[in-house]
């Protein structure tokens, strides 16, 4: 069991983790401070940022991410990566909904002008109506 | 290594200092391998905690990019009069209180891990209690907003509001929080449960340093809910 007791050796200590938590708390007051002046729109990015780093902190430390196996950072990391793709999608999507139009969609203002001959409702107009209503009447 | 550990198996102690630990379990070559078999398993698990959060973050950020001037009016109800400042009271309180939770947990682990019996327990216990605290502030903060009828989805009834030019946006505002304070404040509760629990075993003695699993993987699963406030406070409280 040697290998196993001199393992533990390698991890943290009161010290390192006391220090861990003083600069979690004090990130959290720059987070505060940070959010009552207006930087516009990077107020989110400057929150986002800060919380990220606190994360780093969390995992690096208290979680023993640094001491560890690679392996499980490996595993989290790849859970932040998905997460990632999925909130950067999404946002790919509804960030762009207004200006995307489909070609020959007729009703939009500013919109390039379709060419009637590639506007199925006006290249097609739809029959006149009058034949359908006559049609039960000639079957009976 | 692995020769003593496997000539152990069935012969239960009396070795000496290679002893057959009583925690280890046959199908498993070392106790080392058996510690990082069970570590790798909590961290899976905790990456599928990020995504089920993660939904939740996605769903928060595509609502807030559509009712932007809603979110930012309903979390000023976050907020509380200090000293004649609008100020997250409760939230900031919280993360406080969730990051020195952190870090008596941690150094509850680092007792269990150097044999040192009493600490480990004294740790264990105060992380709980910190819990409490963190459930407490919650509880007086949710009775508030029931108090103003700040309500998720359909129970919203908040009256002072421009009622028919918000209520949608404010409605989803409180929806969300609601789920994720929610779901959060659920996981502090499981977190209070596991932590009961090796407060029970680390009193029998059962952890020392060759036997610490339980601790350091309940220690993983509450720092992942510590993350999760940490991300949840800046966003819900802190908007602008």
């Amino acid at each position: 069991m040697s290998t196993h007791t001199e393992s533990h050796t390698h991890h943290g200590g009161p010290k390192i983790y006391t220090a861990n938590l003083f600069a979690l708390l004090f990130l959290t007051i720059i987070t505060v401070a940070a959010a009552s002046f207006n930087f516009g729109s990077a107020n989110v990015v400057i929150a986002l940022a800060i919380a990220s780093v606190k994360a780093i902190l969390v995992g690096l430390f208290f979680m023993h991410l640094i001491w560890d196996k690679p392996v499980n950072a490996i595993v989290i990391i790849a859970g932040f990566l998905f997460l990632g793709i999925f909130l950067m999608f999404d946002f790919l999507d509804v960030t762009t909904r207004d200006g995307m139009q489909p070609r020959n969609m007729p009703v939009m203002e500013n919109a390039t002008p379709v060419p009637d001959t590639m506007n199925p409702l006006k290249a097609a107009p739809p029959k006149p109506l009058e034949p359908a209503p006559a049609a039960p009447e000639e079957h009976k | 290594m692995s020769t003593s550990s496997t000539s152990d198996v069935h012969a239960h102690g009396g070795h000496g200092e290679h002893e057959h630990n009583p925690h280890h379990q046959h199908h498993f070559a070392t106790m080392e391998q058996q510690f990082d078999t069970s570590k790798l398993g909590m961290w899976l698990f905790l990456a599928t905690e990020i995504l089920l959060f993660g939904g939740l973050f996605v769903g928060f950020g595509l609502m807030q990019h559509r009712y932007p001037r809603e979110f930012v009016e309903a979390h000023e109800h976050l907020k509380q009069l200090v000293f004649g400042q609008h100020f997250p009271l409760y939230g900031a309180l919280n993360t406080i209180v969730l990051l020195v939770s952190s870090w008596t947990m941690v150094m509850g682990v680092n007792a269990a891990q150097t044999n040192q019996k009493q600490k480990t327990v004294r740790y264990l216990v105060l992380t709980i209690l910190l819990a409490c605290v963190f459930l407490v502030v919650k509880y007086v903060e949710y009775e508030h907003k029931f108090a103003d009828h700040l309500l998720p989805g359909i129970f919203y009834g908040h009256q002072a509001e421009d009622l028919i030019k918000g209520t949608h946006g404010y409605a989803t505002f409180f929806s969300f929080y609601f789920m994720m304070t929610g779901l959060h404040g659920i996981h502090v509760l499981v977190g209070i449960g596991l932590l009961g629990w090796l407060v029970m075993r680390a009193r029998r003695g059962e952890f020392s340093s060759d036997y610490y699993t339980p601790v350091d993987l309940v220690g993983l699963y509450w720092h992942i809910v510590d993350m999760i406030w940490i991300y949840l406070f800046p966003l819900y409280y802190l908007i602008s």
